[in-house]
């Protein structure tokens, strides 16, 4: 197989980990308002703590690889969204460090809470807002410095969506950590949101094709329609799934595995819109490629490397199985 | 305002986010270290005190650590948005040695951190101290990349130039640069140096409040031998590290000592000087004459190129060099003086009781930040105006954002940074205040760990605590 596409690809699987593992952390930051009951707060904190450094390091390898693999796109794409991406930088360094003080704190509490909750939703707005500049277009002059090309209402509105995904997300995995109310406020949380993300999902896709013809063409030329309905079914079969268990409460785990399908799906959709392209319309893949050297030498540490990396960050989620009542204070 | 231009504010932004973010890293390298040791000697000798010391010095690491992650992700992105040239023509050789970093060394310390923070109760002992372990092998690799990493922009190997963008040759000249294995040693070297400091300061703290003493003494005692080692090496690690410098960026080497003529024979040994760089001389000279020759070309006579052997426009600022280098060196004495001091105290039987050298210590707690930092100004300000050395202007890669864009990001970092900094110092202060967990405490928490072959142990242990009850808190 041609070594960029398996770069592609390594990097399509760095970013689902981030969205999904991180998405889920950021999401419990999103949803913090929603639970203010004595307890409920610390439980929520208390069920992401272990894992949000890992979650939070596959965006650290995302950067690396781009900075690594495509050069051309680390370095136009982090410099023409700089406002967005520092913007996310500074709300992460605040929920990051809200973790490490909260449970140290007596009565800095509430602003350890609001510096969390703030945090987790404006990094994961920027996240959305950085997403839907992508998908209409990166200016090819020097506009794409100095203007505001990035605040449209198509990257607010996928903001909002991003928003509301990691959120879905985050009530799932609470449906899945939690008992009695705290599971079933959860649920129902999660309830709202599963609508709200299918809606979304269908708004940002019917908006993409409309204004970009070249994703129009990708997706409704000739047979492909055909083709690629699987995708939009498959996300449908898995809302109706996760929305099944939800109301049931039969299936635990479930809602919050479709949920992770839904973004795998979503993702999907994006690279089959913008392939072979990495800033559409002005870079592709083999135009952003570091040279050969530079493949080669990191080839054997993906390869090794990658698959240990899942290994022991599975151990690590398993040692912490089970529900989040179960936890003892740590250290 | 003719300063505020977006090359400037860029590198400010570059130099203030760095300094902020290493402080962090240098703790966590040591202390992790220190830690893992600790677990190490209590599964080994069964002694509780060990454990106390683990168990104390892992919050205050968690919180240091917590701040190296934050702000090394910004690092991470800060190539790209302030210097997006440089990413494309240096991406090729800089990213894979940033991906190897990732895999080898970031995911290996958040995978275990969660066990070694949180899960005393999951895993048995030997896991745990694994765990540790781990985390801390994870903190050298770690630093072991990015040293590469900076190393290849201070003295770049094993390159080809093609259209532009640097190619690779050989991995192993880019890895292994001429300065490489000197400035990894160096900065380990520091790393433990700090956290040795740090438990040290805390623990003569602890000793002139008559807290915690037994914890303290121990604490005092062990990083005593540790810093009397650590900082002898450094002192002949960091003369090599000097000699590799005067022979690969000798314009560093010149404004490190404030040397100005093309070609200087007598090079005194300075004490005080402000280097000049417009009248090109260094005004209010104190020196010791051909003390400077003698040390760095082991003659009396000894040539050594001066900074007007360089166009004005490739010579780094001399004098933020020069006093660098003076504040490094200057806390490196002083930290050797104080393990020395600490021998013969102990010789004499007055390692816990003497009050001045207690107090040098406490004020020594945060010194081994300052030096490291003020090394990395030598290193990084003496590579100007170059970000790859002899090749690449830092000027030429900036990315052409608007310089009010930079100023606004500059100064919410100058904010939010000075709150953080502002946050864990208090938070560190109240974790010393709060002094180490109970004997009582630990003793309770270990009955829920799966390690029965402790307890007898521990009974033992604690029964001769109580004969000693001397301020234990």
């Amino acid at each position: 197989m041609d070594l960029t596409l398996f770069y592609f690809l390594v990097l399509g699987f760095a970013i689902f980990m981030y969205v999904s593992l991180d998405g889920f952390d950021l999401g419990i930051g999103i949803l913090y308002p929603w639970f203010d009951k004595p307890g409920e707060r610390d439980h929520l904190m208390q069920s992401i703590s272990h894992v949000w450094d890992g979650n939070e390091t596959w965006m650290v390898m995302g950067g690396a690889l781009l900075y690594g693999v495509f050069p051309a796109v680390y370095g136009t794409l982090l410099s023409t969204l700089y406002i967005p991406l520092m913007l996310m930088l500074f709300a992460l360094i605040f929920r990051g460090v809200a973790f490490e003080y909260r449970f140290k704190s007596d009565r800095s509490r509430a602003y350890w809470d609001l510096s969390f909750s703030a945090g987790s939703a404006i990094a994961a707005f920027c996240q959305g807002l950085i997403l839907g500049t992508v998908v209409q277009g990166i200016p090819a002059d020097s506009s794409a410095f100095s203007s505001l090309h990035w605040i449209t209402p198509f990257t607010v509105f996928t903001g909002f969506a991003v928003m509301a995904g990691y959120a879905m997300l985050a009530a799932c995995y609470l449906f899945m950590k939690s008992r009695h109310d705290i599971q079933a406020h959860a649920a129902n949380i999660a309830k709202t949101l599963l609508i709200t993300v299918l809606i979304a999902m269908v708004v940002v896709s019917v908006w993409t094709v409309l204004t970009q013809p070249y994703i129009y063409q990708r997706w409704f030329s000739g047979m492909n329609f055909v083709y690629l309905a699987p995708l939009p079914l498959l996300c449908l079969v898995a809302g109706v799934i996760s929305w099944k268990d939800l109301h049931s409460h039969r299936h635990e785990s479930r809602p919050f595995w479709c949920g992770i399908l839904l973004f795998l799906l979503g993702l999907a959709g994006l690279v089959i819109s913008i392939f072979p392209y990495m800033i559409p319309q002005q870079l592709t893949l083999w135009q952003a490629v570091s040279p050969h050297s530079s493949l080669m030498f990191i080839l054997p540490g993906v390869c090794i490397f990658i698959p240990i990396i899942c290994l022991y960050t599975l151990w690590g989620y398993r040692i912490f199985s089970g529900k989040v009542e179960d936890y003892q204070e740590g250290y | 305002m003719e300063h505020l231009n977006t090359e400037m504010l860029s590198r400010v932004q570059f130099a203030f986010t760095v300094s902020f973010h290493i402080i962090f890293p240098s703790i966590t390298i040591g202390l992790a270290t220190l830690i893992a040791i600790w677990e190490g000697l209590w599964l080994k000798t069964h002694d509780p005190r060990y454990l106390q010391l683990a168990k104390f010095w892992i919050k205050p690491f968690a919180i240091t650590f917590g701040m190296g992650v934050v702000g090394g992700i910004v690092m991470s992105y800060e190539f790209g948005t302030n210097f997006s040239k440089f990413s494309e023509i240096a991406g090729p050789v800089l990213g894979p040695l940033l991906v190897y970093e990732v895999m080898t060394a970031f995911f290996l310390e958040a995978g275990f951190l969660g066990v070694m923070l949180f899960g005393w109760q999951r895993v048995g002992p030997k896991v745990h101290f694994i765990s540790t372990l781990v985390v801390a092998i994870g903190t050298w690799i770690s630093a072991t990349w990015i040293m590469a990493a900076n190393s290849w922009m201070q003295t770049p190997a094993g390159y080809k130039i093609v259209n532009g963008v640097f190619h690779v040759d050989s991995w192993m000249d880019i890895i292994f640069n001429p300065s490489f294995p000197y400035r990894v040693t160096h900065m380990l070297l520091a790393s433990f140096i700090t956290a040795c400091l740090l438990v040290a300061g805390v623990s003569a703290f602890y000793l002139l409040k008559k807290q915690h003493t037994n914890f303290a003494k121990k604490g005092l005692s062990m990083t005593m031998w540790m810093l009397l080692v650590l900082t002898l090496v450094q002192v002949e690690v960091g003369d090599q590290s000097g000699l590799e410098v005067k022979e690969h960026q000798p314009a560093k080497l010149a404004a490190i000592e404030g040397i100005w003529e093309a070609k200087e024979s007598n090079v005194p040994l300075l004490l005080f000087a402000i280097p000049n760089m417009k009248t090109e001389q260094n005004d209010y000279q104190i020196g010791i004459p051909h003390l400077g020759s003698l040390i760095l070309t082991h003659s009396f006579d000894g040539a050594v190129t001066g900074l007007k052997a360089f166009p004005k426009e490739d010579r780094p600022y001399a004098p933020l060099v020069f006093w660098s280098f003076r504040v490094m060196v200057g806390l490196g004495i002083g930290m050797v003086l104080i393990a020395l001091a600490a021998l013969v105290l102990r010789r004499k039987g007055r390692l816990y009781e003497n009050k001045w050298f207690l107090r040098a210590v406490a004020f020594f707690t945060p010194m081994g930040v300052v030096s490291t930092i003020a090394g990395w100004y030598v290193a990084e300000v003496g590579r100007q105006p170059w970000v790859v050395y002899n090749l690449v202007r830092t000027v030429d890669v900036v990315s052409p954002l608007p310089a009010q864009r930079v100023l606004f990001t500059l100064i919410a970092f100058v904010i939010i940074y000075g709150l953080l900094g502002l946050v864990y110092l208090y938070f560190m202060r109240k974790l010393i205040r709060k002094g180490p967990p109970k004997m009582a405490t630990l003793e309770k928490q270990l009955i829920g760990m799966n390690a029965p072959g402790y307890a007898l142990a521990w009974v033992k242990n604690l029964k001769h605590e109580d004969h000693h009850p001397e301020g234990e808190r």
